[in-house]
Parts: C-alpha cells; structure tokens; sequence
C-alpha cells in the first residue's frame, strides 16, 4: 500500500501516493505543465528545464520532472517569473537549433515547435549559435541530424535503459556536447540494432528514417515496373490517428485504396506471410518438441532483435528460428511464387514494404536475403513515409472509398493480424502448433495470459500428448535480456531452458510501438493500437493460420509442405556473430540449410 | 636524540619541485657539510611554508627568518653569511618589498597547525605532533553517535562553498541501516584560484586521513575514497605514502586498534572537470561514468556511491574534524564566530605583497585578511575589487573592505564565501575583463547536461565578449543579466546557477565601467 501525501497545486488540494514526481500528479489532474524532454514512457532525464514550477520554502523553481512530491508541499505551476524563465529557456533552446521547420520530417509533430509556438516566443531575442555539423546518414535505417538536436537525452535513454543497445551516448562538453554513437564513426559502424525507438521518442527531427520515399516515387512512376506491395498487420492500426480519426481503428480496406491511388500495381498483405511463418515456424518449433530437444526455440520475426541477439547472445543462436520474417518471406515469393502465378518476369518487379519498423530496411539490404535471386525486398517505408506519401498524393485516408486487396498473396487470418502486437505471434503459433502436434483443434484460442504490456508474460499450455508447454513473451529488448539470460542460465547450470518457445520483440509493445510509427506516441496509445488488432482478429472468419486456405495454396501449387526443402532454401535463414563496438559480422553463428 | 641549534625548514610544494627543489637540497646539504656544520644544522623537507613565496623558499628556526626565490648560486652565500655568521641575507628575505609584514599565526591555527613545521612525509613526525590520538578516541572511547554530536556541536560548516553544517549532515547517513556506507573526500579542487586542498594534502595528509576516519567511524562506513585532481601529483603521492604507513601501524586495514572496526582509504584521480567539484557529478566520475551531475532528492546521504549511502566531505572540513574530537566542540567553538565556527583557510592571490595561503578566524574582516594577511596591496597600488570564492563567488568592492568573512555574514550581501578564494585587483584592473575570464571559464566547464547552462554559457561568452570589444550596448548588459537569471532558476545543478553571482556583483559595484565601454 503506497502512503498518500496532501499536496496543493495551483492551491487545490489532492491527495496523491508519495512515489509520484510533480509532474505525474499534474498530468494525473490535468494540470499542465509546459515540458520538452519529459516523456511519461521513460525515467526523466531532467535536462530542458522547461517544466519548473515554484515550491513553496525553495529558493529556486523545482524541476516537476523529477521532484518527488511530499507532505504539505504547495506547488504553483505557472507565474509572471516562471513564464519569463520558460520562454527565456524555449529562445535559449531555438537559438542552438536549426530551425527549418517546413522541410522537417517532424515539422507538425515537433514538440519544441509545439512549445515555442504556444508560448510565443520571439525567435529574434538571440542570435543563432548553431555551427552546422555533418548529418550521420551511414545506417541504412537510421539518419541522425545533430544540428536538430536539443541535447534531451530521450534517446540515449531509450537506446540505453530501455533496449539496453547502448549505442548512443553523450560526448564532449558544455556547448559542444552531442549525442553520438561509438568513436563517432557513424550508426552503421555502431552496436545499433535498428530498433528506432530513438526516433519515435525524439522530441524533434533529429533522428528520423533513411527515407526510401523518392525511390519509391521513381519506380511507382514507371511504367515499366511492376511494383507491388505489402502492409505490415501493424500499419492498419495506425493510419486513423493521422486523419482525425480514432486511434487503433482498424484502416485496412481505405489503405489497400490509397496504396492504389498513389500507383502500386499490385497491393498485398504481410498478414498473408505472418500466416505462413505460423506454418514455417510452428512445424520448426513442433520438430523441436519432438526431438526431445531441451533447447528453446525463439521467434525471429523482429530484425531489431535478431541483429541485438547477434550481437549480445550470439552463443544462443542455433535456438532462434530460422524462419525468416513475414516480410521478407513476402519479398522473396514475391519474385519467385507470385512472378510465375501472374506470368511477370520478376526482374521487373519492385517489392515494396510498408512497416511500423525501420530495422526492416536493414533486413533487406542483408546480403542472405536474396534468394528469389534478386534483392528480395527492394524498399521498406514506414508508416511515416507511407503517411507522407498519402498526404503528398492529396488522399484523405477518413473519405477514401474502401478497396479490396489483389487476390494473391493477400488473404489472412486472425492469427497473422496479431503479429502486429506483443504477444500476438505466441499466440498463433500455439493456436496452430496445437493442432500440429495433437491433430485436434485448440478450442479456446484467446491466449490472454501472454496479452497486454507486461514486460515479460509467461504462460504454461496443457498439450495432449506432450505434456505442459511452457511459453515466454518479451518485448523491448532490456525485457529480451531478462529472459535471454535465464536461457542461457538454465542451458549452463540445468542444461535445460525454462521455456520451450518464447516471442521477442525489440519494441515495447511489439510491432505497434515500431521504430517506424508516427511521431508523438506513448505506450497508452501502443496498447490502443494493439486492442485494434485485437478486435480485427475476434471479428475475422478464420483465425488460425493453418485453416488459411490461400496458405494451403501456396503449399499445394508452390512449396510442398511446411520445412520443405524448397521452403527452407526461400523461406529460412542463418545468422551471425556480430561486434560490438561497430555491429559488423564477425563471423557466421549457424549454418544454413537446404 | 640528535640536538642541532639551528633548523632549515625547506617549503616542497609544486612550484619549488618545479624550481628544482631537489637538487637544490642535495646542494645544500653538500655546502653544510663543506662548511662543516653537518652536526649543528638541520634540513628538514616539509611541506609549504608558513608564507608563501614565489620558487624555493625556506625558513630558519629558530630565528624565523624567511627566504623566498633561493636558487642554487645563492647556496654558498647564505651558509657563509647566515649559518657561520649569522648575519641574514637580505637581498633574499621575504619582506624586503612588502607595505605591511604578513601574520604567522600559528597560536590560532587549526588546519594548518603542522603545515611547514613537519615533515609530511613521516608518520612518525605526525604522530609526534599528538596525531591520530582523536583518532584512537574517536574508535575506542567514543560511540558514533557522541562523534555525531560533538561535531554538530563544534558548529563545524562544511569548507567546500555551500556551508552546509557537517555534524547535521553526518546526521541524516549515521543512522541509516546499509550492507554499505561510504565517506567520500571532495578533493576535487577546481574553483579557480583555490589552492588550499592543496596545501593542507601537501603539508599535513595525515591529518586529511584521520579527519575521515573519525567521520567513517561516525557513519559506520568501511571504505572510503579520496577523490583528488590528477594535476595534485605530490597530494596523490603523499597520500598514497601516509595510507601505506597508516596500513603498516595499524591504523587502517582489518580491525584497527582490536575494536572490530575496518577501514581503508582509496584514492580516486579526477580528470579535471569543474563540475566534478559537484558532490553528485563526483560520485558519477567515481562510479567510472561521465561527470554529470545527479538529481537530489535522494540526497548521497542516502543514496551516493553505488546507490549506497555516502558523505562526500570536503577537505578542509576532514581537516579540522581531528582537532575537534581530541579538543572537544567547546575548545573548537573558540575559533571564529557563534554562527560560522572555526577557522578558515584563505587562498590570497592577485595584487597583494604576499599571494599565499593563510589560516584566519572565520569573521575576519576582508580588509583584515588583505592586510595582515596578503602583506596589503603591491607597493604603488590601489585596491579596486576583490572576487571572492572563485569564478563561482562575487566581485566585491571597497565599500565591502569591512565585511566579515564568514557565511552568514556574507550571504547578506548576495556574496559567499565559497571556496576561500580570494583575487584582489588593482585600480588599473578590468571588471569587465575579469567577468569575461569567469564566463569563459564556465562556457568551457559546463557540463553540457541541461539546456539553461549548456547553451546559457555560450551566449554569456558571446555577449561579455561582444561587450569586451565595445560593440556592445546596455541591451546586451541587461541580456547577460537576464540569461544568467535564467539559468540561475532553471539550471540542473550549482555550476549554471553560479554565473549570475559574478555578473550581478560585477553590475551593482562597478556599473559604471559598462556605460563606459558600451556604445551610446
């Protein structure tokens, strides 16, 4: 039982539990107080100083950010003082920043205009110091513009508390300091994983994706390209916030239309391949079972982190699956099973993929990921790019007028739309590995146990004939070292892992909280995002991946069976040992077989 | 024992390493021995001096005469004229150019009572002088608690700027249950134009140690660190030396003195940041993290090193721990004023006769301090301004002459006493320039952590030099006063919430020198 202290803000008096810091209690009383690097989602970093408020008895304003509340403490939000102070702090702030506002990534979603805008600060009062400093565009996922930087430390707190990646760091001093990555030598030549969760919680563009928006252009605006796409489960969640509409409304037939209208020439879905993971990953998963095998078997669904197990556990890596990811299981029958059904030669095709994540343009520039012979994938956006590519396109996704996919490649289940969401491939791989190994269906397939935020969800799953199935969920990557650890653990001391199979995801919240989502979100908004996958899966017809009938077509017509040698040379993959101070392959860490 | 009818005390500090002490001694003892006195004078090697003079300096007891600037040349003169003649060399004496004739007052010394007489080198020398007795009473015929106490009642503040009082501070970590507790030493020194942590580590370490022991025993921790400036080489080697000599008698290690107690003392080197100064940026550097300050609350008391509790000390405060737990608060309550007990340890420097360290009650009078102190102004100068406590403190005019140096008293004028530091300036001096040098010496130092002082010190620069050229106008005074305010307010930690003292005292006492400079 947490002890209530009596505060007065603003001369109310509340009664709120002491753990609370000033500013919790104010967002719970819906007082507000102005902030820049604060962010509910992550611990304060206390470093704007934006958000002081007066405490009665102190000399100086307290941060609210990070000063506990106690007994009797009377709190005033906002003064004559305080505003002078605040706005004098915003023009400090402008004044060591480029402030190119119209061409921003972020502009509109910027939270330092939003801040300066508000309090009408007068950009005049002091001269710009900023000395322009070369942008970091090295990695293929991540593009860092120091010159934006406003020294917040979100990000270094995401990458080092949160994902424990521990790629960016401060350096230097004073007015010279800057976040920057290993030796300074660049975000591809660091321990990144892709993760992007900097960029969604940096409070200005700084960080954002490398774009692909103007290949993308190129190739929708030629004639000669094929080019076709797919969404992953997570964008259909979060395209209705962006056009007034609410959030985690499910948005999938409007996006088929807008992709359409912008030019693709043909427009399917990343469910249909998280369905046939299900397959690839659950028949992988059943054949470890069998063999007795006291090694767990991981997803590998999240290139954020298949490229940190690379890294950090790369001892552990015969246990991750060697399916690839729904992605770019699409990308190679995209040039492969899809070129032969529509008679197209796939030199023409151009893949592209639509994903909440940004590690994915990683994955598909990894060199093991062209075994259609062809780049598989050819470009990843994100759901920031694909909103910027309907707004430039003049679409109103609320007024669209709702369009079916093309027929191939396209039909999914409930199980593939929960990919999208921690927990959601756990769930239906145990929905189809059931049957798999019991030959009966599962009846009651909402897993709720491994639902919702926690960071790591266990769940243990009576099976006939096997025995107890012993699962485990982790998302954001400081969870996956939680459970990462106790493998490796119970592997050296017991020989044994406390889980049969377990789901990582690199973000917290699963694919809905991706490093590619729309700027300005929190985990409230992630959980909402994922209720709406939630309520996709309850109201489809088929929710288990195996009673897909275009999935059983594809086996039928192309692959065989699941863990064919067919499916294993276009569908699996092998991983790496990687450094850690600059991410490049040290050598190989599983083999691949055909 | 050896009686010898006159002794050499020899000042090794870093300016007489620099000049080549060593050598010089081997010269002397040579020339000593030449000349035949071998067995009636005495080279003693301590630490700095009673004064503080400029390359070598030695005193010679017992007719105290002090010799400053002594090169090796000068060595066969002064063993002819003074040792066989005893006739002092004047050219080379200390007072040959002063107004006034700098006090030694070692009858109200405690920090420095040893400094210059020992050799601090020698355990035994300290042991000699009544050390580590407080110690032995402090473990073996004290409880923690009356340690507590009888420091909170000496009224002992601590000497590192803020004049939190240390008993009280104890306080709050003694009676904390923990697996572990730590005593840190703030030996940091980097507010500039302080050099008194120096001193006292160069003349006296063993003092230094047992004031944290006695604290250790206090708060019941059984490690403590001494976090030190790398540039202290001769501070880091003397303590390295006194630890080792304390592990070798027994006073430190496993169950000293068979009380059950264990104690060790390690010694942290500092990179040289300003603002590891900062007792929470330190416990960062110390942790082997980049030096950037922490949030309180949770205060170190409670949660310092290692998420343990921790009282970080500053040195002079160690220092003079010893002398109230062998003499008792009443005896310590003699020094000083009711309010600011003790005494203080003042670094002079600038335009005085005699820049140095000097050892003064607290409440002297700034004027008292330059005078009998400092030796007064340089021969055909006139005070304009003194920056008290460093580029952190305030610059002070002549109508301040009569304050009392002490906390309480100097917080009634904005001002504080902060590190002790004490830079007097002519009338021929700039405050404009002397403001310029402060915040420039903050752009550099900040930290970078929070936005107020990150980018506050930048414009702050930019605008003092603005004005330093004359393109300035009272705009951009005023600016500087706002931005400073700004940061005073909103900044993370002590360091961005200094610059506005400098400023503000710079604007109130000399307001004219920024019309003047500033275009009309």
């Amino acid at each position: 039982m947490i002890k209530k202290v009596n505060i007065w803000l603003d001369g109310k008096h509340l009664e709120v539990p002491e753990t609370m810091t000033i500013i919790e209690a104010a967002d719970k009383y819906n007082v507000n107080i102005p902030r820049l690097c604060y962010h509910p989602d992550l611990p304060p970093t206390a470093n704007c100083g934006v958000c002081v408020v007066e405490v009665a008895g102190n000399p100086t304003p307290k941060r609210a950010c990070c000063t506990p509340v106690a007994e009797g403490m009377k709190i005033v939000t906002n003064s004559k003082l305080l505003r002078s102070y605040r706005k004098t702090l915003v023009e400090m702030i402008l004044s060591h920043h480029d402030v190119v506002c119209p061409t921003c990534s972020a502009n509109n979603k910027c939270e330092l205009q939003t801040l300066a805008n508000n309090m009408g600060v007068d950009p005049d009062t002091l001269p710009n110091i900023m000395h322009k400093a070369p942008i970091d565009a090295t990695s293929p996922s991540i593009v860092r513009d120091v010159n934006k930087c406003i020294a917040c430390g979100r990000c270094v707190t995401v990458c080092n508390d949160v994902q424990t990646v521990y790629a960016l760091t401060f350096s230097d001093r004073g007015i010279e300091s800057q976040i920057t990555s290993a030796f300074g030598s660049g975000m591809a030549n660091s321990a990144c994983v892709n993760c992007g969760q900097c960029t969604v919680y940096c409070p200005t563009g700084a960080l954002r994706e490398n774009s692909d928006i103007d290949a993308v252009w190129d190739a929708v605006l030629d004639p000669l390209k094929h080019v076709i796409v797919q969404e992953a489960p997570a964008i259909r969640v979060s395209l209705a916030e962006e056009f007034g509409m609410e959030l985690g409304t499910i948005t999938v037939k409007k996006m088929y239309a807008a992709l359409r209208k912008i030019g693709f020439d043909a427009v399917m879905d990343t469910n249909f391949t998280a369905d046939l993971t299900i397959l690839e990953e659950g028949t992988e998963c059943v054949n470890k079972l069998k063999s007795g095998s006291k090694r767990p078997l991981i997803t590998s669904c999240s290139p954020g982190w298949i490229k940190f197990m690379e890294t950090y556990y790369p001892d552990l890596a015969d246990c991750v699956s060697t399916a690839k990811s729904p992605m770019s299981m699409f990308g190679v029958l995209s040039k492969t099973y899809y070129a032969q059904e529509q008679n197209i030669d796939p030199a023409n095709i151009v893949s592209v993929a639509i994903m909440p994540c940004i590690a994915k343009k990683f994955e598909a520039r990894r060199p093991e990921m062209r075994d259609s012979g062809f780049q598989d994938t050819d470009y990843v956006l994100t759901t920031r790019e694909l909103l910027r590519m309907i707004k430039e396109a003049g679409i109103d996704l609320k007024y669209v007028k709702e369009e079916d996919a093309d027929e191939t490649m396209s039909f999914y289940t409930g199980a593939g739309t929960i990919f999208g969401t921690t927990g959601g491939v756990m769930e239906a791989a145990i929905r189809s590995a059931y049957t798999l190994v019991t030959g009966e269906e599962l009846e009651e397939i909402d897993i709720t146990a491994v639902r919702g935020l926690e960071g790591v969800k266990e769940a243990t799953i009576p099976v006939p004939g096997f025995g107890d199935l012993h699962v485990a969920v982790a998302h954001g990557l400081s969870n996956a070292r939680l459970v990462m650890d106790r493998i490796r653990e119970g592997l050296n001391t017991t020989g044994e892992s406390p889980w049969h199979f377990v789901e990582i995801m690199a973000c917290p919240g699963g694919c809905v909280g991706g490093g590619g989502q729309p700027y300005g979100n929190n985990m409230a908004m992630r959980a909402r995002r994922g209720e709406g996958l939630y309520h996709e899966d309850r109201n489809l017809p088929i929710r288990k991946s195996h009673h897909n009938p275009e999935i059983k077509r594809i086996y039928e017509r192309f692959l065989g069976e699941p863990n064919s040698p067919l499916a294993h040379r276009l569908l699996h993959t092998h991983y790496f040992k990687r450094s850690v101070n600059n991410g490049q392959v040290i050598e190989e860490a599983t083999h691949k077989h055909h | 024992m050896k009686y010898y009818r006159s002794h050499i005390l020899v000042g090794i500090n870093e300016a007489a390493k620099q000049a080549g002490v060593d050598v010089f001694v081997n010269k002397l003892q040579d020339q000593i021995s030449t000349a035949g006195l071998a067995d009636e004078i005495n080279v003693l090697e301590t630490g700095p001096l009673a004064f503080f003079g400029r390359g070598i300096c030695l005193t010679i007891l017992p007719e105290n005469v002090n010799y400053e600037n002594v090169a090796i040349e000068d060595i066969v003169e002064l063993v002819e004229e003074h040792l066989l003649k005893g006739r002092p060399v004047h050219r080379l004496m200390l007072d040959s150019a002063a107004q006034f004739k700098p006090k030694f007052n070692y009858d109200r010394r405690i920090v420095l009572k040893n400094s210059g007489i020992i050799d601090p080198e020698s355990i035994d020398e300290y042991l000699g002088a009544g050390g580590y007795e407080a110690w032995e009473k402090a473990l073996l015929n004290m409880q923690p608690a009356d340690i507590v106490n009888e420091v909170k009642a000496s009224g002992l503040r601590g000497r590192g700027g803020a004049g939190f009082p240390a008993g009280l501070k104890w306080s709050f970590t003694a009676p904390l249950n923990a697996e572990q507790k730590y005593v840190v030493v703030n030996a940091d020194e980097g507010e500039p134009g302080t050099f008194k942590d120096r001193l006292i580590m160069e003349g006296d370490p063993h003092q230094l140690l047992e004031g944290i022991m006695i604290c250790a025993r206090a708060i019941g921790a059984s490690m403590a660190y001494i976090y030190i400036r790398g540039e202290y080489k001769l501070c880091i080697a003397r303590l390295e030396k006194a630890i080792k000599q304390c592990h070798a008698y027994g006073i430190l290690g496993r169950n000293i003195f068979d009380s059950g107690f264990d104690l060790d003392i390690g010694i942290k080197i500092g990179a040289g940041a300003y603002v590891c100064g900062e007792e929470t940026a330190l416990i960062e550097s110390l942790e082997g993290n980049r030096g950037n300050p922490r949030w309180k609350p949770p205060f170190p008391g409670v949660k310092g090193l290692w998420q343990y509790p921790t009282v970080v000390n500053n040195v002079e405060t160690l220092a003079n721990v010893p002398f109230i737990i062998k003499n008792g608060a009443a005896e310590y309550r003699q020094f000083g004023t009711d309010e600011c007990t003790g005494t203080k340890v003042y670094t002079i420097l600038g335009d005085v006769a005699y820049p140095g360290l000097c050892e003064v009650d607290m409440g002297a009078t700034l004027r008292t301090v330059i005078n009998e102190y400092g030796g007064g102004m340089k021969k055909g100068f006139k005070f304009k301004a003194a920056l008290v406590g460093g580029a952190a403190g305030v610059i002070l005019s002549d109508r301040m002459l009569d304050v009392k140096m002490d906390f309480v008293s100097l917080n009634q004028y904005a001002a504080v006493l902060g590190s002790g530091a004490i830079l007097v300036m002519n009338e021929h001096q700039s405050i404009v320039d002397m403001l310029w040098s402060i915040l420039r010496f903050f752009r550099h130092e900040s930290c970078g952590k929070c936005s107020p002082c990150r980018i506050g010190t930048q414009h702050l620069y930019d605008l003092i030099s603005k004005i330093r050229k004359g393109e300035g106008s009272m705009d951009d005074v005023e600016m500087l006063h706002t931005i400073a305010l700004t940061m005073k307010q909103t900044s993370f930690c002590a360091l961005g919430q200094s610059p506005i003292m400098a400023i503000a005292s710079a604007l109130d006492n000399f307001r004219d020198e920024f019309i003047a400079i500033t275009k009309k």
